[in-house]
């Protein structure tokens, strides 16, 4: 076997050998996105901290490592997670298995993306941006398969899972899947979604949506990211909420080594809402970055956004939250607030909110703050007989529901309980 | 000398609580100096003193909290030596602490609070653990009796809670919890004269030859409705004075001055 190059070269060495094969190569818009989406890859390469909006998360772990695609056989047939919904769409490796999925009983139409490329001109790289994300670009030259969602006007579609499991290979594994989520106007669809992996598999999962929320229509987006220990994350979210209508994000950071989720969110008309909110758990040696971008373009639309990190041992968190409020945007109700809670003198979370208002008339308050559990509180507790380290989790679990409690959906705020009630037990256990 | 007491009842008129020269420092300045007191099975006994004589202090040492030097002298809970145990084993062999300011834990249910100390208590006497079912049936009873609403369970522990109502969840969880040795430290501050009533009701409910109170107060009032058998004054971080409830009334009239003259 030949050695194999890493950092960006890796990838683009890898997409020239690759281009003729991959999804949509005799589909010329396909072919042009990608040709698009390598040359902004090859300008900007893999960003380094000298990047502001890469500043805290140091990629170098990822580029240095080498990366095959996936080649994992298609006939595996890894355990699957608890079912949230009564459908589910499957990704092994980044792949759509149509034979581990269950899609009846859903009031909307799911198609893996590849077979559907033909007739997505127009609708795929819609609202990414391969000039300004990197992580975008690579996804964009290298993707092989993804979800594509249609619920059509007026559908209550239910719940969906997507689960996504990487599997253990000798070479660490790329995957790059592009999922494309419509709801029309006054549809609503739930999705929880799961992330994860067997212990010993390293790889990159790289996934990007493209989220059209229309008029009056409201999506819940679940996202519980349980990856490996030893793998990597780099998610990116584009959602576009259209007058009247709710994207509901709620994002748990929990597993991986190195994991970043970064969302943009534009309020494009009147009345448009958005939640974005979410929990870190990180243990020893874990890092993990979230970062907003959220766009009020339209006026009187409401943000609320509600961060909180744990971090244990010598873990490292990262938020970043930008919002930005369009001369237009008047009588803009925005909200962050960002919370830390230290478990350990080792760890470490670097917070950076950002506001930039054009509209004179707007209500935006933001927040952050770092904290240790409070002794006065794990007193009280133990002093009842509870003991020690129960007392501890009891009160970790406390400084996330609040996060959790603004999740709208029952089922989709229940997956979330149950992925993080535990949590600190599981990792006092891995400790 | 064993660790941790056996479940079986004292006598009444063995020493439930036996303090012996206790000093303990805060923060490097000395609180208590020197602390003797007794407390026999099946007897209450209430401690008055100034403010910041040492009282809460005092009882912040028994039930453990750290922060808090000891210095000197002995503590033994039913012959164990009380200040080598955490405060949870201390809870489990049946000390209880009504908190003088009970503490806030926003995004911790009420309910769930009380079950898991209950049941963790249960646990470590070596009784069954009740599930959500049960716990809601002895609960209900306990607040019935409390004149407590029911509404209390689903709130944050002591989120929002009136001064009073913060009161009453003390005295709910040492009712849930059911201690050989309970301190109320100026449980009776802020309750309103029916809230005395019922709370008092709620310690008397508990009087038996195996149950001991200390009731830490800076009124004479409650010692009406929760007759003690000893009257304690702290002062200066020591015990100077012990005497019968005529005490409280003799201090209600005549203040702490008499007291430090006679001392
Ligand atoms: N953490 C601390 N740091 C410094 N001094 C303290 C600390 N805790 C208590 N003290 C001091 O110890 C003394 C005794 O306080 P304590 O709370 O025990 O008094 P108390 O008798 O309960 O008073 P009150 O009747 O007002 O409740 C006070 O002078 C107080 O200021
Ligand atoms: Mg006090």
């Amino acid at each position: 076997m030949t050695a194999h190059p890493t950092g960006a070269a890796g990838f683009l060495h890898r997409f020239e050998g690759l281009r003729r094969r991959l999804p949509g190569a005799r589909l010329p818009y396909v072919e042009a996105l990608r040709a698009q989406a390598a040359e902004a890859f090859r300008s900007q390469g893999f960003p380094t901290r000298r990047v502001e909006a890469w500043k805290y998360t140091d990629l170098r772990p990822v580029a240095d490592a080498g990366f095959d695609e996936a080649l994992s056989a298609v006939d595996s047939t890894p355990d699957l997670p608890t079912a949230y919904g009564a459908a589910r769409a499957v990704f092994v490796d980044g792949r759509f298995r149509t034979d581990l999925s269950t899609l009846d009983g859903l009031a909307c139409r799911v198609e893996g993306l590849a077979a559907a490329l033909p007739g997505l001109d127009g609708r795929l790289g819609q609202l990414a941006r391969v000039e300004a994300q990197p992580m975008v670009a690579l996804n964009t030259m290298l993707f092989e398969d993804g979800l594509v969602v249609t619920v059509p006007a007026g559908v209550a579609a239910g719940v969906l899972d997507l689960v996504s499991l990487g599997t253990a290979s000798e070479r660490p594994e790329a995957f790059h899947p592009r999922h494309l989520i419509r709801l029309e106007p006054g549809a609503s669809l739930t999705i929880v979604e799961t992330a994860t992996g067997p212990d010993e598999a390293r790889y990159l999962h790289n996934p990007v949506y493209e989220i059209e929320v229309s008029e009056g229509a409201t999506l819940t987006h679940a996202r519980i990211q349980q990856e490996a220990a030893r793998a990597f994350q780099l998610s990116t979210v584009y959602a576009r909420v259209a007058a009247g209508g709710t994207y509901d994000n709620f994002t748990l950071n929990a597993g991986g080594r190195l994991v970043r989720n970064e969302i943009h969110t534009v309020l494009a008309g009147p009345k448009a809402a958005c939640h974005m909110n979410g929990a870190q758990l990180l243990r020893d040696g874990q890092h993990a970055d979230t970062t907003t971008v959220l766009d009020h373009a339209a006026p009187d639309c409401a943000s609320r956004q509600t961060y909180k990190t744990v971090l244990s041992g010598k873990s490292r968190g990262v938020f970043q939250g930008k919002i930005h409020v369009h001369q237009v945007a008047q009588r803009t109700d925005g909200y962050q607030m960002n919370q830390a809670l230290l478990l350990s003198p080792e760890a470490e979370i670097d917070s950076k909110p950002q506001l930039e208002i054009y509209a004179d008339d707007v209500k935006c308050s933001h927040g952050a703050t770092v904290g240790e559990i409070d002794a006065e509180q794990l007193f009280y507790l133990r002093a009842r007989g509870i003991p020690e380290e129960r007392a501890r989790a009891m009160l970790v679990e406390a400084f996330l529901r609040e996060a959790i409690e603004g999740v709208q959906d029952e089922t989709a705020r229940a997956a979330l309980d149950a992925a993080v009630t535990g949590w600190w037990s599981r990792q006092e256990a891995a400790a | 000398m064993p660790r941790r007491s056996e479940t079986a009842a004292p006598d009444k008129g063995m020493v439930m609580l036996k303090i012996e020269g206790l000093t303990a420092e805060v923060e490097g300045k000395q609180i208590l100096k020197g602390i003797d007191l007794e407390v026999p099975a099946g007897e209450i006994h209430a401690i008055m003193g100034p403010n910041g004589s040492g009282k809460s202090t005092l009882s912040y040492v028994l039930s453990g909290r750290e922060g808090y030097e000891i210095t000197g002298g002995a503590v033994t809970f039913n012959g164990v030596d009380l200040l080598a145990m955490e405060p949870e084993e201390r809870a489990a062999a049946g000390l209880f602490l009504a908190f003088q300011y009970p503490v806030e834990l926003p995004g911790v249910g009420n309910a769930l609070f009380l079950r898991t100390a209950l049941n963790a208590v249960r646990k470590a006497r070596g009784e069954p653990e009740l599930d959500a079912m049960q716990f809601l049936k002895v609960a209900r009873e306990r607040l019935k009796a409390l004149h407590i609403s029911e509404d209390m369970l689903k709130r944050g522990v002591n989120v929002g809670f009136s001064g009073g109502e913060k009161k009453r969840n003390e005295v709910l969880q040492m009712a849930l919890l059911a201690p050989k040795l309970a301190i109320l430290d100026e449980t009776d501050s802020g309750l309103d004269i029916d809230a005395l009533k019922i709370v008092s009701e709620g310690v008397n409910a508990l009087r038996a030859p195996g149950f001991s109170a200390l009731v830490i107060t800076h009124y004479q009032r409650l010692l009406d409705y929760i007759v003690p058998d000893k009257v304690h004054v702290l002062m200066g971080g020591r015990i100077v004075q012990t005497g019968g409830p005529e005490l409280a009334k003799q201090l209600e009239e005549s203040g702490y001055a008499s007291v430090q003259a006679a001392a």
